[in-house]
């Protein structure tokens, strides 16, 4: 009998000496946490998705509480998130343009191949090997790690083998810009329609014979443009989106039909 | 108590008895967070820290309470009480003093409380030192020495087992092997090459 009693008194006490001293040790290390974390962490969507950069819902709430993030961090949410974690935060709305990610190549399936590849389907690996096995050092490798990449299921293979991006599904998060090896798809405005789908310095005569659909550099649309939007950069028209009003007379008048528009009409 | 004892301590728990490799305590972090390299070598330098204070105040509960009451039938309850009250100390005191390790360690501290290489280390500490509840001579400096070497071999196998995951990652696999299953295999011929420290006498 005394065994016994002297086991559960042993372990009670034992556990009762930890419970008191945790207890007390959470008192006096006790850390006083921000109340606003815990309402950012339910204004936010929770499901993780981690393309604001930090691991998980949480993380973020924390560094949008301490200010490390900006209130507009959470690109899934959205401006809907937005506008609440500010109204918690007490800062104004602040309404960012939108951006949308952008191909600027237009090679894909007609751009010839300069060698066969077996390797694994994956952009990054096939860019290891020879960069590539495109004609074109600057061009789209076709694998799709972009489009496996995109956490909104804003991008697909078009016919062409070239990632297609769906405008309205695409949050501007980034993903798919810092994954490709190319380095083919950027942020532009959402409210600007006109890109350059090259991203090719070669001279005229080398895009002809690796591509034919790219930039030739033959400053057409430099001279069409009245905005003086549009720069040779490197043998590459560059548009500059401040100066950009969507005319569109540099996509009438480009030969390779390289700078592209998404207006419907 | 001399060099040479400590040494084939850490040599043997190190390499020979791996606690992850020979031993196959603390698996489920060995495969759940060797995905890469940075978390695991913190999730590492973690278990070695709590491993080694799980170290001292097991030998203290086993030796002062435990020995003394004839009430060493209880080690397995009282060392989780004590492994888990530690870890919560811990996670608790380095929450106040240092913001930077407690984001370093992150959600590893909670883990390892229910980590068995930890309990193990406590337990074959118990084992080995004492000799029918009595104390060697030594004992608890060679129980800290163990507990250390026990964190060094799981931060090995989990540096060793990240690198080579961050590298399957870029491999081609057939779809039904990728992730766990492939990261089972490896372990499991990680585990045979161990194998190989086994007939060291030291």
């Amino acid at each position: 009998m005394t065994e016994i009693l002297l086991a559960v008194l042993a372990l009670s006490i034992l556990g009762l000496g930890f419970g008191i001293g945790l207890a007390y040790a959470n008192r006096i290390f006790f850390v006083k946490t921000d109340p606003k974390i815990e309402k950012i962490l339910s204004v936010l969507p929770g499901t993780n998705c981690g393309t604001c950069g930090f691991a998980g819902c949480p993380a973020l709430a924390e560094a949008i509480a301490e200010g490390k993030a900006a209130p507009d961090a959470c690109f899934s949410g959205g401006y809907a998130v937005h506008e609440k974690i500010t109204g918690i935060l007490g800062v104004p709305v602040k309404i960012k343009a939108r951006q949308v990610a952008t191909l600027i190549c237009a090679g894909g399936k007609r751009a010839p191949d300069k060698h066969r590849y077996y390797g694994p389907k994956n952009c990054v690996l096939a860019n290891m090997y020879q960069g590539g096995h495109k004609g074109c050092e600057f061009g789209c490798i076709g694998f799709a790690s972009c489009v496996k990449a995109c956490a909104f299921d804003a991008m697909a293979m078009d016919d062409n083998d070239l990632p297609a991006i769906d405008k309205d599904k695409c949050t501007a998060c980034g993903k798919c810009v810092a994954i490709c090896p190319k380095n083919i798809l950027e942020l532009r405005p959402a409210q600007s329609h006109i890109w350059v789908a090259c991203n090719s310095t070669d001279k005229a005569p080398a895009v002809m014979k690796l591509c034919g659909y790219g930039c030739i550099a033959c400053g057409k649309c430099v001279a069409a443009c009245k905005f003086s939007a549009i720069r040779m950069v490197n043998n590459l028209a560059k548009i500059d989106y401040n100066n950009c009003t969507n005319c569109r007379q540099c996509v009438l008048v480009c030969p390779t039909k390289c700078i592209k528009t998404d207006y419907n009409n | 108590m001399d060099l040479a004892k400590f040494i084939t301590i850490i040599i043997s728990v190190v390499f020979v008895n791996n606690f992850i490799l020979s031993k196959f305590l603390g698996l489920c972090s060995f495969i759940g967070v060797s995905r890469e390299t940075r978390p695991a070598v913190s999730m590492g330098v973690a278990v070695t820290f709590v491993t080694t204070m799980a170290s001292i105040i097991t030998w203290l509960v086993y030796r002062y309470i435990l020995i003394p009451y004839n009430l060493t039938y209880l080690r397995t309850i009282s060392f989780i009480l004590v492994i888990a009250s530690f870890v919560q100390l811990i996670e608790i005191f380095v929450k106040k003093t240092s913001p930077a390790l407690f984001k370093a360690f992150g959600i590893y501290l909670p883990l390892i409380t229910v980590n068995c290489a930890v309990f193990g280390a406590a337990v074959l500490n118990s084992e080995m030192f004492f000799e029918n509840s009595l104390v060697l001579p030594g004992s608890f400096s060679m129980s800290l020495t163990q507990g250390l070497a026990v964190g060094v071999g799981y931060t090995l196998a989990m540096l060793l087992m990240s690198g080579i995951r961050e590298r399957l990652d870029l491999i081609d696999l057939p779809g039904a092997l990728k992730g766990i299953p492939i990261t089972f295999i490896i372990a499991s011929l990680m585990s045979l090459a161990f194998l190989g420290f086994a007939g060291f006498k030291i």
